[in-house]
């Protein structure tokens, strides 16, 4: 990490370490979104899981507090209660719900999308995702900007999911998003935080929350992304696709609170040669 | 009776049927002049009518009409 790239304390005062209850493992500092605040910085998706019971489970485990579905058509046969029970699930646990617009490929269908999901689950959050293609799931940038500026003018917040782009990422940002969502990798690879330079420079000029989402592989990726100063990490197959989804939700727990007190406990600087902790002098002669 | 397109399938009903009466139908659930559920629950569901939505507010107002197209959708597990 280079001396420039350290968060700016003066754009970003939300670093703060609070000593007393950093000393029980704990981050004092909830995340702050659109003015709520969350007592977990562990977002999580809930695709790719087997069973509702399971997902539950994981969830609990997770101590997530926002949690993202997909918005798709009503089983008409009645196979559609399971669905519903998602939408119930996530209100027993108090778990508020970013919808999200996957599945969209052009501004025009991520709008419609978002003003179905604001219309069904009560909410102006929406997770925007524009894809360019079903090979890469990259976002597409020129649709992501446009389908941003008319939900910012719809009154929605988004939570815009977009490349590992510096620049991009400060466009959206003026563009009146409430959090900025670089992916650490492509959609479900867990390739990990492929480019962690530019996450590093995305946190450093951010005046909004940045979530690391996508690409988020095991429970290290997730401290890493949260020790590059990341506010948030969002995954979803990490967990819901793991040999043991409820073990790994709790690795994830607890990977991103450590890698939030990492960040606000300042690492040392990198040394090209060793440096001894014991004093030298008045050593006995053995 | 009117043929609609019902969540991109063919789909019979009265004529005079209004979204609420499907919406009710489809999700097993009594709901309120209002359009929220009669149960007190949140219902979790939204309506486009013809590329259009339909606010829940309206749909014991809005009559089906042959050939419409309706898109009833709802939160199912997604990243």
């Amino acid at each position: 990490m280079t001396e420039s790239l350290v968060r700016n304390d003066e754009l970003r005062n939300d670093a703060q370490p609070n000593d007393a209850l950093a000393s029980e493992g704990q981050p004092n500092d909830a995340l702050v979104i659109d003015g709520v605040a969350l007592g977990s910085r562990l977002i999580m998706g809930t695709g790719g899981a087997p069973s509702l019971a399971g997902l539950g489970a994981a969830l609990t485990a997770s101590g997530t507090e926002l949690t993202t579905v997909a918005m798709r058509r009503y089983a008409v046969d009645g196979a559609g209660s399971a669905d519903t029970n998602l939408f119930a699930l996530l209100l027993e646990n108090n778990i508020k719900v970013l919808p999200n617009t996957a599945g969209c490929f052009t501004a025009r269908e991520a709008v419609m999308t978002a003003e179905l999901a604001r219309e069904a689950l009560e909410t102006d959050w929406v997770k925007l995702e524009v894809i360019a293609d079903e090979h890469t799931l990259l976002p597409d940038a020129l649709e992501l900007v446009e389908a941003t500026e008319q939900l910012v003018h719809r009154g929605f917040k988004v939570f815009a999911y977009t490349n590992d782009d510096p620049v991009l990422a400060l466009r959206l940002e003026q563009l009146g998003v409430a959090a900025v969502m670089p992916l650490g990798a492509p959609i479900g690879t867990g390739l990990g935080i492929l480019n962690p330079h530019n996450i590093e420079l995305i946190v450093a000029r951010a005046g909004i929350p940045v979530v690391l989402d996508a690409g988020i592989g095991t429970a290290s990726d997730a401290a890493l992304a949260m020790e590059l100063g990341c506010d948030a990490v969002l995954l979803a197959t990490a967990v819901t696709r793991a040999q043991n989804p409820v073990l790994m939700a709790q690795a994830f727990k607890h990977a991103v609170i450590g890698g939030r007190l990492a960040a606000q406990g300042g690492r040392i600087p990198k040394r090209q040669h060793a440096l001894a902790s014991s004093a030298m002098e008045g050593r006995p002669d053995v | 009776m009117n043929t609609i397109q019902l969540n991109g399938a063919p789909h019979n009903c009265d004529a005079g049927t209004t979204v609420a009466a499907l919406v009710s139908a489809m999700t097993g659930r009594a709901l309120l002049p209002s359009g929220q559920a009669a149960d007190g629950g949140r219902l979790g569901v939204a309506v486009a009518r013809n590329a259009d939505i339909v606010p829940r507010s309206q749909w014991s107002a809005t009559a089906l009409e042959p050939n419409d197209d309706l898109e009833i959708v709802t939160a199912v597990q997604g990243g």
